[in-house]
C-alpha cells in the first residue's frame, strides 16, 4: 500500500487537509478518505470491502467511525468520506465498538466458521477482525445458508459461496482492474452470491488476483487449495521474471517445496497484481521433468555423469574449438531468463575467451540499440499525455502493462495511439487505433503522424512510444524504422522497450548482445560454428525461424546447453549442465524499464542444478581463466564497479529501495540502419502475422499443470470476409503453405483480424507455425488452400 | 428464438438511442426479451449484452436482482396471490389452497399444459381490495374461490385474450419516440454548467 508522504512544505499547500483523528493532529491530502489518513497515522479501522487501488463502495459498513457534524458526533463510513479541514475523526470510542461488533455479528450470521478447514484460516481478515472487533459471541441461532459447494468459476479458481460476505472485491477487480467483468452479483437480499454468467467462466489473465485479495476463504486458487496452512509458510520477497514487466512478489514454501505466490505493492510496477501465468507458474520449478544432474552424450544416448567431469567434457569442448578456428568458432546464446549476475558472469567469460558470437535474443526481439534511445519508465508511460504504442499485444505478453496503461487510458490521464496488425487488448480502451499490413509500418506511422488532429493530440503533453516486436514473420527492422519515424516528427518522445523475456534488459546491458542470433544461426548452418553455448535458450524452440534454427543445430558439431528442462534445442546437445531455476537462486534482475530488483532463494536447488554464473566461473577456471569471482555477491560487485548502467544498483541501494532501482541510461550513438523496403500487398494469399498469447508451450506452462490446458492450440486466425471467400467453414483443416514447405492447421474466423493477412499464434500445441517463417525475408506471405 | 429476433433488435436500437449511455437500456430490453420469449433467456441475455456494451455476467447479474424477470419457461399466464398483511387477513391462504387444488400445483409450480404458474405474491398496493391476485400483472380484486375457476376457465377458453397477454408482454402499445424527437440526452459528464431553466440562481 502506498499513500502520499507528508512533505515539510505541506502547511503552504493548497491541497493541504488538517484533521484531528483520535486527539492526535493528522496532516492529509484532499480528497484522501478517513481510512487512509488514519492508516498513515496509525489508527487501525477494521475493513473489508476497501481497497487502496480500487474505488471506494461502502460495502461492508465495517469502517465506521465517529466524525464531530453540526449536530454532534455521527457516525460515517471511513473509506467513503474524504478528510476535511479540522475534522474531528474518532475510531475508539464506545459507539464506534459498537457498531463495528454490530456489523461483524451480522457478517458471521451466515459465515459458516469453518476457519479449521477453511485455506484463509491463519491469513484471514474476518477471522482476524472478528477478534479484534468482533462482539465475541452472536445471538443468531438460525440455520446457515448453504450452498454448493465449491463451484469452479473458472479453471483456476473456486468459489465457496456459503463463505462470501459480499464485500465487492473480486466483481469490482474484475470490472474496474482486469476489465473482464466476468462475475457479477446476482440475485437480491440473502440470496445475492457471486456468479459467472452460465457456462461463460472468469476466464481472466487476471483472476489469480481476486484470490488474493478476497478478505475471506470464498475464493480459493486450484494449485493452492488444501496444500498448506499459512502458518506453514515461509515467505521471502522477489520479482517474478515470468516477463519482463518485474512485478514484485512474495515466493512462498512449506517444507521446501514453492506453494503460492502473492503479489506486492510495488507503486512504480505492478500495483500489487499479478497475471495467472506469473503467478500460477511455481508448479513448474517442481516438475519432475526437470533435469537433476549433468549429462554428457556418450554414444549415441545422453548419460549422467558428475558435475566435475561434465565441466572438463564441456571446456575441453570450448577448448578445441577455440584451437582449431579461434573464437570465432563459437557462440553463446541466451541468459535473458536469469539473472543479472547470471548474465554477467557468462558476458565475463565470452570476452575473456574472446567470443564475439553472443545475444540473448533469438531473433524474437529488436535490435539492443533500442536501449540507446531516450528511455521512459513504467509509470512515466502511465502518465504521458499520448501512448504511442508499437507493440505486441501486451494483454498476451506482458498482462502487468497492459493493466496499467489501460488504467492510464480508462482514468483519462492518457490517449492511446495504436499501430497494429491485428486488433489486441488494448484496441478497446485505445484513443485511435491505426491498422497496417506488415512491411508498411514506417510509411503509415510518418503519414498518421502529419495529420493535423493527431499532432494536435501529441502536442498536449508528454509523448512515450512503447515499442516492441510485435509480428514474428516480419523484419524488426520495420518497426525501429517506425519508431525512428515517430522519434523524428516527435524528438521529445522517449521509449518503453518492451522486450519480452525475463532479464533480456540485463542481458543485453552487460553485453551479451553483441552479433544478431540470426545472423549466428546463419553463420552455423554454414559451416563456420563448432561449439555453441545455449545459455537457458531454445533455438528450435523460440527463433522464428524454425527452419534456420534447426538446420543451424544440426550443423554444430558440439552444443553445450545450461537449462532446467530437456528442450528441443537442448536435448542435441553433447553436454547437457542442469541449471537452478527462479526461486532457487539469488541474485538481481532488471526489467523492460531498466529497473533493478532483488531475486530470492526459497527453496534448494533440484538435485544437483546450478546457478548459471557458476557454471560460467567454474568453465572459467577449467579453461583457465580467472576471473577473480567467487560466489553471487562478488559477480554482484564485479557487475556495479564495472558496468557504468549498474553503477547505482549497489547492494546496500537495493536494500534501501525493495522497489528497485532504475539503471543509468546509456547513451551510445545508434548505428545507421538498414531502411526496409515498403513491402507491396502480397501478390498471392496472405501477409502472415506472427504473434503470442499468454499461455503457450513454454516450459513453465506445459510444465505447471494448472496452466497448461490453458493454451489455446494452434490456428490459423482469418477474417470471416476472408474464409467466407476461401471457402472453408470456421474450424475446418486448412494447407498454409509458404515458399519452404506446408502445414496444415484449423482455421478460425476471427473478425480481429485484418483482411488479406492471417494471423497465428507462436508456440502452441500443434502445428508449428515457425516452419513457415523464412527469416531473410523482409515480411512472409502464405497460401491458404482448403484441403 | 432465444436471441432477439431482427424486427426486436431494430426496436431494441431504438430503445438504446434514447439513453446517453447504452447500458441504461439493459431493463427495457430484458422486458422486450421476455416479451419475445415469455421468459429470459440465456441467449437473449449475451445478445442484450452486446448492444449495449456491457458482458453477460453484468447483464444476468441485473436481471436476477428482479422477481419479475423470469429465467426458466413460466405458464402462458402467470398468477400471483398476494399473501401480505391485509391479503392475508381477508383469506388468502385459503385462495392459495383452493388455487393450487384446481389447478394441481404447488405454489411455484407450473401446470404440465404450461398454461399456468402459480406464485405467492408480497403485497400488490390494493388492500382495499383483498384478497387480490395478478394474472401476467393484470388486477383482480375481491377473488373468491369461485371467482378463481371461473378465471381459469376464462383463461383457458380464450375469453380474456383481449384483456390479458401472454406472460412477458408489459404493454401492447408500443411507444415509438424517432429518434430525432429525442431531447438528446447528454452523458452527466458531458454536463458543465446548470442548466438554463435555473437562470443562474444556484451554482452547480
Amino acid at each position: 500500500m502506498t499513500t502520499t508522504e507528508p512533505t515539510p512544505e505541506i502547511a503552504v499547500d493548497p491541497n493541504a487537509v488538517n484533521l484531528t483523528i483520535n486527539g492526535r493532529p493528522v496532516a492529509a491530502r484532499k480528497g484522501e478518505l478517513i481510512i487512509a489518513a488514519a492508516d498513515r497515522s496509525g489508527d487501525y479501522i477494521p475493513r473489508f470491502c476497501y481497497h487502496p487501488r480500487m474505488s471506494p463502495v461502502g460495502m461492508c459498513r465495517q469502517c465506521l467511525v465517529e466524525v464531530e457534524g453540526p449536530r454532534g458526533p455521527m457516525m460515517v463510513v471511513s473509506c467513503m468520506t474524504p478528510v476535511a479541514e479540522g475534522q474531528v475523526v474518532r475510531t475508539e470510542t464506545e459507539q464506534v465498538k459498537r457498531a463495528q461488533e454490530g456489523i461483524i455479528e451480522l457478517l458471521l450470521a451466515n459465515h459458516p466458521l469453518d476457519c479449521p478447514v477453511c485455506d484463509k484460516g491463519g491469513e484471514c481478515p474476518l477471522q482476524d477482525q472478528a477478534f479484534s472487533h468482533g462482539p465475541g459471541e452472536s445471538r443468531f441461532i438460525e440455520e446457515k445458508r448453504h450452498y454448493e459447494k465449491p463451484i469452479a468459476i473458472s479453471d483456476l479458481v473456486l468459489l465457496d459461496r456459503e463463505r462470501c460476505i459480499l464485500c465487492d472485491r473480486c466483481t469490482r477487480f474484475a470490472d474496474e482492474v482486469a476489465g473482464d467483468a466476468l462475475i457479477h452479483f446476482t440475485s437480491r437480499g440473502n440470496n445475492t452470491q457471486v456468479q459467472t454468467f452460465p457456462d461463460e467462466p472468469f476466464s481472466s489473465y487476471f483472476s489469480g488476483n481476486t484470490v488474493q485479495i478476497c478478505p475471506v476463504g470464498a475464493l480459493t486458487a486450484q494449485p493452492y487449495r488444501f496444500k498448506a496452512r499459512p502458518w506453514d509458510l515461509e515467505k521471502t520477497e522477489s520479482t517474478c521474471t515470468t516477463c519482463s514487466v518485474g512485478c514484485r512478489i512474495t515466493l512462498e514454501s512449506s517444507r521446501d517445496e514453492l506453494l503460492r505466490y502473492q503479489g506486492v505493492d510495488s507503486d512504480p510496477v505492478n500495483h500489487g497484481w499479478l497475471c495467472d501465468k506469473g503467478r500460477f507458474n511455481f508448479e513448474s520449478v517442481k516438475s519432475d521433468a526437470r533435469l537433476s544432474n549433468p549429462l554428457v552424450r556418450d554414444g549415441g544416448s545422453l548419460v549422467e555423469t558428475s558435475w566435475s567431469s561434465a565441466l572438463s567434457t564441456a571446456a575441453s569442448l570450448i577448448r578445441s574449438a577455440v584451437n582449431a578456428g579461434g573464437a570465432s568458432r563459437v557462440a553463446v546464446l541466451g541468459g535473458a531468463r536469469g539473472t543479472n549476475e547470471d548474465a554477467h558472469a557468462w558476458a565475463r567469460l565470452t570476452s575473456a575467451l574472446g567470443i564475439d558470437s553472443v545475444d540473448a535474443q533469438l531473433g524474437d526481439g529488436l535490435p539492443a540499440d533500442v536501449l540507446s534511445y531516450p528511455q521512459a519508465t513504467i509509470d512515466e508511460a502511465a502518465r504521458a499525455s499520448t501512448i504511442i504504442l508499437l507493440a505486441p499485444d501486451l494483454k498476451e505478453e506482458l498482462p502487468i502493462l497492459y493493466l496499467r496503461l489501460r488504467d492510464a487510458s480508462e482514468k483519462k490521464r492518457s490517449r492511446i495511439l495504436e499501430f497494429t496488425a491485428k486488433e489486441s487488448g488494448l484496441t478497446r480502451y485505445a484513443w485511435k487505433t491505426v491498422p497496417y499490413l506488415p512491411g508498411t509500418q514506417p510509411a503509415v506511422v510518418a503519414s498518421t503522424l502529419a495529420d493535423a488532429p493527431i499532432s494536435a493530440q501529441m502536442a498536449t503533453g508528454s509523448v512515450v512510444v512503447v515499442v516492441g516486436r510485435s509480428n514474428l514473420a516480419e523484419s524488426d527492422e520495420y518497426t525501429m524504422a517506425a519508431l525512428d519515424a515517430v522519434m523524428t516528427a516527435h524528438p521529445n518522445a522517449t521509449v518503453l522497450p518492451v522486450l519480452r523475456r525475463g532479464n533480456v534488459r540485463g542481458a543485453l546491458t552487460v553485453g551479451l548482445g553483441r552479433r544478431d542470433a540470426v545472423d549466428i544461426l546463419a553463420d552455423a548452418v554454414n559451416g563456420e560454428i563448432d561449439c555453441l553455448v545455449l545459455v537457458g535458450a531454445d533455438p528450435i524452440g523460440d527463433c522464428p525461424d524454425t527452419e534456420l534454427a534447426r538446420r543451424a543445430l544440426a550443423a554444430i558439431p558440439n552444443i553445450i546447453a545450461i537449462d532446467t528442462f530437456a528442450t528441443a534445442s537442448s536435448s542435441k546437445a553433447s553436454v547437457l549442465l542442469p541449471a537452478a531455476a527462479f526461486g532457487e537462486k539469488d541474485g538481481t534482475t532488471t526489467n523492460l524499464e531498466g529497473r533493478v530488483t532483488r531475486l530470492a532463494r526459497k527453496v534448494t536447488v533440484n538435485g544437483t542444478s546450478r546457478p548459471d554464473w557458476m557454471v560460467a566461473l567454474e568453465l572459467a577456471d577449467v579453461l583457465g581463466h580467472d576471473l577473480a569471482m567467487a560466489s553471487v555477491s562478488d559477480v554482484h560487485a564485479d557487475l556495479v564497479s564495472s558496468n557504468a548502467a549498474f553503477a547505482s544498483a549497489t547492494r546496500s541501494a537495493l536494500s534501501a529501495h525493495p522497489d528497485g532501482v532504475v539503471l543509468e541510461p546509456v547513451r551510445s550513438s545508434s548505428p545507421s540502419r538498414v531502411v526496409p523496403p515498403a513491402a507491396e500487398r502480397p501478390g498471392f494469399g496472405y501477409r502472415l502475422v506472427v504473434g503470442r498469447k499468454l499461455y503457450d508451450n513454454g516450459r513453465n506452462v506445459a510444465e505447471s499443470p494448472s496452466l497448461a490446458p490453458l493454451a489455446p492450440g494452434s490456428a490459423l486466425h482469418m477474417h470471416p470476409l476472408d474464409l467466407e471467400r476461401l471457402g472453408a467453414a470456421d474450424g475446418a483443416s486448412v494447407k498454409v503453405s509458404g515458399d519452404r514447405t506446408s502445414i496444415v492447421m484449423d482455421v478460425k474466423s476471427d473478425d480481429s483480424v485484418q483482411r488479406g493477412t492471417v494471423w497465428a499464434a507462436w508456440a502452441q500445441p500443434g502445428a508449428n507455425i515457425g516452419e513457415l517463417i523464412d527469416s531473410t525475408k523482409w515480411v512472409n506471405d502464405v497460401k491458404v488452400e482448403t484441403l | 428464438m432465444a436471441r432477439l429476433s431482427e424486427e426486436n433488435v431494430r426496436l431494441a436500437k431504438e430503445i438504446v438511442g434514447r439513453y446517453p449511455r447504452a447500458r441504461s437500456a439493459t431493463i427495457p430490453l430484458l422486458h422486450l426479451a421476455q416479451q419475445q420469449d415469455g421468459h429470459v433467456t440465456n441467449e437473449a441475455m449475451a445478445h442484450i449484452g452486446e448492444l449495449v456494451g456491457a458482458t453477460s455476467a453484468e447483464v444476468y447479474g441485473t436481471a436476477s436482482f428482479y422477481e419479475m424477470f423470469k429465467f426458466e419457461p413460466v405458464g402462458k399466464y402467470l398468477i400471483n396471490i398476494c399473501g401480505t398483511m391485509s391479503c392475508a387477513l381477508m383469506g388468502a391462504e385459503d385462495l392459495m389452497h383452493h388455487a393450487e387444488h384446481r389447478l394441481g400445483v404447488k405454489l411455484g409450480g407450473t401446470t404440465d399444459d404450461g398454461m399456468f404458474t402459480l406464485e405467492r405474491a408480497e403485497c400488490q398496493a390494493a388492500c382495499t381490495e383483498a384478497p387480490c391476485l395478478q394474472v401476467n400483472y393484470r388486477y383482480r380484486f375481491r377473488v373468491t374461490d369461485a371467482d378463481f375457476d371461473s378465471l381459469v376457465d376464462d383463461l383457458k377458453a380464450g375469453r380474456l385474450n383481449d384483456e390479458i397477454p401472454a406472460h412477458g408482454t408489459v404493454a401492447r402499445v408500443r411507444q415509438h419516440i424517432p429518434l430525432d424527437r429525442g431531447v438528446g440526452a447528454v452523458p452527466p459528464e458531458d454536463v458543465t454548467e446548470a442548466p438554463a431553466w435555473m437562470d443562474g440562481k444556484a451554482a452547480l
